[in-house]
C-alpha cells in the first residue's frame, strides 16, 4: 500500500482515538451541573464524584490530540499548515477552551472554598462544551471542503466556516459526546447517580439518533461515497443499542456502543473526504493525500515509530484504566484536601 | 503592527511563558523521585514528607506546563504556516516523536503517580514517577532536535521542484552536534533551576524553625529540612559544572555554524584577534556597534569561547561587519520581495540576554555556597541572611533560562533556518517568509491578546497556589498508604486522594 495512504488512515485512527476518549471527558464535563442532585453540599459532592471519574486519565486522553497534531505535521505538512492556519480563529477557541478546563482540573481542589470551585465548575464546562461544538464544526467544514486557492491558502474568510452543515455537525458531536460521557458516568460510578446517568443516556442516544442521523445522512447524500453508507448504518444500529443496554443495566456494552459510534463518525469524515485532505468547494482547488504528504523516506521512518509505539501506548493506558477500574460513589470522596482561601489570600503579597 | 511582527511576538510571548514551567519540571521531577525512592528504600518518614511536600509544589507547576504546551503543538500550523511547509518534512519527525514517545508517558504515569497512591505496589508507584520523570527529560531531547534541526540542519537537503527541505537521514538529525550540545545545557540549565528551587525553600524552611527555638522545630529543621538542603546543593554543584561545560562546548559550535550570533553577543564590530568578554558595555547598541564603548572587560575570553584560544592567529573572531559582508556575498542583498536584508541580529538584545543568561547564575552559586558552608558538618543555621538569599535566589535560573532561549533566537535573526556553513547551504529561510500569508494582521493581534490575558491570569493563580503550598511546608504526619501497609479488604475506604 501507499504510505501516503497509510498515513491518512493512522491520523484517521489518531483522531479516533482523540475522540472516543475525550469525547467522553468532555461529556463529563458538560453533565458537570447537569447530573448533580440534592442540596448544595451533596450536588458539590457528585460534582467530585464526576470530576474523579476522569481524574486520573484526562491528561493521557488529550495527548492522542497532541499525537494527531504533531503526525499531520511529520506526515503531511501542507494539509498541517492550509488546516491550522485556515481554522486559526476556531482553533484559538477551541485550545483557549482546553487550556482552562485542564487547569480547572488540576487547581480545583488545591483551594477549599465555594466559589473558586463553581468558578472551575464553570471554566471545565466552557471548556467542554466549546471544544465539542467547535471539533464538530471542524470536521464539518472539511468534509464540505474548503476554499482554496492554488497556493493551497485558505481564502475563504471566518464566516464561511459557519455554514448550516457545519453547524450541525457541532450539534452532532456535542450530543454524541453527552452521550458518551453519560454512558461513561453510568460505567464508573455507583448510587444514585448512576442511575440518573443511564437514564440520560438512554434519552440522549434517541436525540442522537435524530441529530447525528440526519447530518450522517446529509453528509452522505451531498458529499460522500456509497461505501460510508456502511459507517452510518453501524452508528445508527449502536444508537438504538445503547438504549437497549442502558435499560438492561449493561453499561459495559452501552459504552462499547457509544464507543464504536464515534468510530464509526469518524469513519464517514474521513471516508468522505479521501481521496482529499481537503477537498475544494466550487471556484477552489482541493488537497489531496498524495498532494500533501511529506516524503517517502519521511513516511517510512514515521511508519516503523508508529508500529513500535502505538501498541505500547495503548497496552499502558488500557492498564491506568484496568487500574482505576473501581466505581466511585459519594461515600469514596474524601474530605476536601485544598487550602483554605484566607490562607492563600493572607499568603499573597 | 504587520503580521510577522505580531507573529514573532507572539511566539515570543508564548514560548518564553512555556519555558518558565518546563525547566522546574524537568528537574524537579527526578529530585521528587530520588526522594520517594530514599523513601522506599531506608523507610525514613522524613523523605515521604518531602516527596509529598515537593510533589505537590511539582504538581501545580506542571499543570501549566502541559496547558501551555498545548497551543505550542499548533502554532507553527496557525501562524507560521510558510516556515511549516518548508521543514514539515523534517522537523515534524520529532515533534511527532515527542508526543508519541514522551508525552503519553508523561501524562498517564502522572496519573498513576498521583491517585495510585493506594492503588498500585510501592514499587509500581515508585517506577511511574521515575517514568515520569525520564520521560520529561526525553520530551526535551525530541523538542531540541526539532530546535537544534533550526540552527543548523543536517541529514536533509533542498528539493528546487517542490521549494522545500527533505529528510535524507533521522539518524543525522538527531545526532545534530548541535542537539549533543543543546540537549546537556538546557538539562543541567532546568537542574540549576530546580537544586536552587529546592535549596531555596528548604534554607527558608530550615531557618525558620531554627529561630523559632522549639526543640522539637529544631529538630524537624535537622531531620527534614536539613537534608532537602544538602540535595538542592549537589544538584546545583553537579549541573553548575556541566551547564558551564556545555556552555563551552555550545560556543565552539556557534563560532563554526552561527558566525554572526557569537559577534553579536559581544557587539564586536570589526573582526580581532584574541576578543575580550566585555560585563558592562555603555552605548547606543540598538542603533549600531560603532558607538558602542566596552567597560569592564575581560581580555581573549570571547576568543576562547569561540576559539578554544585565548590570543593568537587563531583566536581570529569575525566581526559583525565581515558577517554581513560575507553573507551578503552569498545570500544576497535583498528580500525576495526586494527590501534590503540586514544579517545582524538585534545588538542590543543579544548582548544582553548573553550576559544576563550567564550572569544571573551567580546567585545560585551564592546560594550553594553559603548553604554548604552554614549546614557543614550536621549543622542547622538560623541565620536570616541565608534565608534571605535563598528566596532571592528561587527566580534568578528561571530568569536566566529565558535569556538563554531568547540569546539563542533572537541571535539567529534574521534567520528561521539558519543556512549551515558546512553543510548544504541551500537549506535557509528568512524569518519574514515564515510567518502564515493566509492570516489577517488582526486575528494574530486578536490571539496574542487573548493568549497574553489567559497567561497572565493563570501567572497569577499559579504564584499563589506555589506561594502558599511552599508556607504550608511538609506535611506533619504521613502515613503509607501502599496497599501492602493496608487491611485485606479495602473496597470500604474513600480514596486517598481525589480533586
Ligand atoms: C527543553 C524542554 C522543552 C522545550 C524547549 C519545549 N517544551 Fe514543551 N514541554 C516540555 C519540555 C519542553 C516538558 C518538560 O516535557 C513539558 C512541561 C510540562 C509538561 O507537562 O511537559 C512540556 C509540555 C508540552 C506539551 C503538553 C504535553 C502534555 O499534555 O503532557 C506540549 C504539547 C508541548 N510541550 C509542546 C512543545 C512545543 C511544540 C515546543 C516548541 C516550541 C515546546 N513544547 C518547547
Ligand atoms: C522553550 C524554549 C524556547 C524559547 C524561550 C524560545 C524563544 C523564542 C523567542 C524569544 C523568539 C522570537 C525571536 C524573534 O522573533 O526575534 C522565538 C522564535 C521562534 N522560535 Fe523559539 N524558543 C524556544 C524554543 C523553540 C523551539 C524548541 C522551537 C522549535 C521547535 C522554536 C522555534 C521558533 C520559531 C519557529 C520562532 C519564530 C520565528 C522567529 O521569530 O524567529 N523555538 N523563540
Ligand atoms: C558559563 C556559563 C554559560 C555559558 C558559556 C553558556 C553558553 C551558552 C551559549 C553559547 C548558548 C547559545 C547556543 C546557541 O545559540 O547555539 C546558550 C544557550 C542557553 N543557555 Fe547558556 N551558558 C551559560 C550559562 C547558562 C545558565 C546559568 C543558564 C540557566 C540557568 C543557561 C541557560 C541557557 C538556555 C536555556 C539556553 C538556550 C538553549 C540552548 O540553546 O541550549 N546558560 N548558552
Amino acid at each position: 500500500m501507499d504510505l501516503a495512504i497509510l498515513w491518512f488512515v493512522i491520523i484517521a485512527v489518531l483522531w479516533t482515538g482523540y475522540l472516543v476518549l475525550e469525547g467522553f471527558d468532555f461529556g463529563v464535563g458538560m453533565l458537570l451541573s447537569i447530573l448533580p442532585r440534592g442540596d448544595r453540599e451533596h450536588r458539590e459532592k457528585e460534582r467530585r464524584v464526576l470530576v474523579n471519574t476522569i481524574g486520573p486519565v484526562w491528561d493521557g486522553n488529550e495527548v492522542w490530540l497532541l499525537t494527531a497534531g504533531g503526525a499531520t505535521f511529520a506526515a503531511f505538512p501542507e494539509w498541517y499548515a492550509t488546516m491550522f492556519s485556515g481554522f486559526y480563529l476556531p482553533l484559538l477557541i477551541i485550545l483557549v477552551g482546553l487550556v482552562a478546563r485542564g487547569v480547572a482540573f488540576e487547581y480545583r481542589g488545591k483551594i477549599a472554598d465555594a466559589v473558586w470551585a463553581r468558578r472551575c465548575d464553570l471554566a471545565i464546562q466552557a471548556g467542554s462544551w466549546i471544544p465539542a461544538v467547535m471539533w464538530g464544526v471542524a470536521f464539518g467544514n472539511l468534509v464540505r471542503g474548503l476554499l482554496l486557492d492554488a497556493d493551497h491558502q485558505y481564502v475563504g474568510g471566518f464566516w464561511a466556516l459557519l455554514n448550516p452543515f457545519a453547524l450541525l455537525g457541532g450539534l452532532t458531536t456535542a450530543t454524541l459526546f453527552l452521550l458518551h460521557g453519560a454512558v461513561f458516568v453510568a460505567l464508573k460510578t455507583d448510587g444514585d447517580i448512576r442511575r440518573r446517568a443511564a437514564r440520560l443516556a438512554s434519552g440522549l442516544s434517541m436525540v442522537a439518533l435524530v441529530v447525528a442521523g440526519g447530518w450522517a445522512v446529509w453528509a452522505q447524500v451531498a458529499y460522500s461515497v456509497p461505501w460510508t453508507w456502511a459507517a452510518v448504518v453501524v452508528a445508527a444500529g449502536c444508537l438504538v443499542g445503547v438504549v437497549v443496554a442502558t435499560r438492561a443495566r449493561s453499561e459495559g456494552i452501552a459504552f462499547t456502543l457509544s464507543a464504536v459510534t464515534i468510530v464509526a463518525a469518524v469513519v464517514l469524515i474521513f471516508g468522505s473526504m479521501y481521496p482529499d485532505v481537503i477537498p475544494a468547494v466550487d471556484g477552489g482547488v482541493a488537497l489531496s493525500v498524495a498532494d500533501a504528504s511529506s516524503t517517502d523516506y519521511t513516511l517510512t521512518v514515521m511508519s516503523w515509530v508508529a508500529v513500535f509505539l502505538t501498541p505500547l501506548v495503548i497496552a499502558y493506558q488500557a492498564w491506568t484504566y484496568w487500574v482505576f477500574r473501581r466505581r466511585l460513589s459519594t461515600r469514596d470522596i474524601p474530605a476536601p484536601a485544598g487550602l483554605s482561601w484566607q490562607k492563600i489570600k493572607d499568603a499573597a503579597f | 503592527m504587520d503580521a510577522l511582527a505580531l507573529a514573532r511576538w507572539q511566539f515570543a510571548i508564548t514560548t518564553v511563558y512555556h519555558f518558565i514551567f518546563v525547566p522546574l519540571t524537568i528537574g524537579l521531577a527526578p529530585i521528587v523521585a530520588g526522594m520517594q525512592t530514599a523513601w522506599v528504600v531506608t523507610q525514613k518518614e522524613r523523605w515521604l514528607r518531602l516527596t509529598k511536600f515537593f510533589g505537590k509544589l511539582l504538581l501545580i507547576n506542571f499543570a501549566l506546563g502541559v496547558v501551555t504546551g498545548i497551543w505550542q503543538e499548533f502554532q507553527f500550523g496557525m501562524a507560521w504556516s510558510e516556515y511549516s511547509r518548508f521543514v514539515g518534512d523534517v522537523f515534524g519527525a520529532p515533534l511527532a516523536m515527542e508526543a508519541l514517545a514522551a508525552f503519553f508517558v508523561e501524562s498517564i504515569f502522572l496519573g498513576v503517580w498521583i491517585f495510585g497512591w493506594d492503588r498500585v505496589s510501592k514499587k509500581i508507584h515508585l517506577a511511574s514517577i521515575w517514568l515520569f520523570a525520564l520521560a520529561t527529560n526525553l520530551s526535551a531531547f525530541f523538542i531540541l532536535a526539532a530546535n537544534s534541526w533550526m540552527q543548523h540542519p543536517v541529514g536533509a537537503v533542498f528539493n528546487p521542484e517542490t521549494g522545500r527541505a527533505e529528510m535524507e537521514s533521522i539518524w543525522a538529525v538527531l545526532t545534530n552536534n548541535t542537539l549533543l550540545a543543546a540537549f546537556p545545557h538546557t538539562i543541567t540549565a532546568a537542574f540549576l533551576t530546580a537544586g536552587t528551587f529546592v535549596t531555596g525553600i528548604a534554607t527558608w524552611w530550615m531557618v525558620r524553625l531554627v529561630r523559632s527555638r522549639r526543640p522539637e522545630h529544631i529538630e524537624t529543621a535537622r531531620t527534614v529540612y536539613r537534608p532537602a538542603v544538602r540535595v538542592g546543593i549537589w544538584v546545583m554543584i553537579v549541573s553548575g559544572a556541566g551547564l558551564i561545560w556545555s556552555g563551552d562546548v555550545q560556543g565552539k559550535l556557534m563560532y563554526e555554524q552561527q558566525p554572526g550570533k557569537m559577534s553579536s553577543a559581544e557587539a564586536l564590530c570589526e573582526g580581532t584577534e584574541s576578543a575580550e568578554f566585555s560585563i558592562l558595555a555603555v552605548g547606543p547598541l540598538h542603533a549600531g556597534c560603532e558607538d558602542v564603548d566596552h567597560l569592564i572587560s575581560i581580555p581573549g575570553v570571547t576568543s576562547f569561547l569561540g576559539t578554544g584560544q585565548f590570543s593568537g592567529p587563531e583566536s581570529y573572531l569575525p566581526g559583525v561587519y565581515d558577517v554581513q559582508e560575507q553573507y551578503t556575498e552569498r545570500y544576497g542583498d535583498t528580500t525576495a520581495s526586494g527590501d534590503p536584508v540586514t544579517y545582524t541580529p538585534p545588538l542590543a538584545i543579544t548582548y544582553w540576554s548573553f550576559r544576563l543568561m550567564i550572569g544571573l547564575a551567580a546567585f545560585s552559586v551564592a546560594l550553594a555556597l553559603g548553604a554548604l558552608w552554614f549546614t557543614r558538618k550536621g549543622r542547622v543555621s538560623d541565620n536570616v541572611w541565608l534565608s534571605r538569599l535563598g528566596l532571592l535566589a528561587i527566580p534568578m535560573p528561571f530568569a536566566a533560562c529565558s535569556f538563554g532561549w531568547i540569546f539563542t533566537e533572537v541571535g539567529r535573526q534574521p534567520w528561521v533556518v539558519v543556512p549551515n556553513p558546512t553543510g548544504i547551504d541551500q537549506i535557509r529561510l528568512l524569518t519574514e517568509r515564515g510567518v502564515s500569508t493566509a492570516v489577517p494582521p488582526g486575528v494574530i493581534l486578536t490571539s496574542m491578546i487573548v493568549l497574553t490575558v489567559v497567561y497572565a491570569v493563570l501567572a497569577v493563580v499559579w504564584y499563589r497556589l506555589m506561594h502558599r503550598y511552599t508556607i504550608e511546608g511538609a506535611p506533619e504526619t504521613v502515613r503509607d498508604e501502599s496497599p501492602e501497609a493496608q487491611e485485606a479488604d479495602d473496597s470500604d475506604r474513600p480514596l486517598s486522594f481525589a480533586y
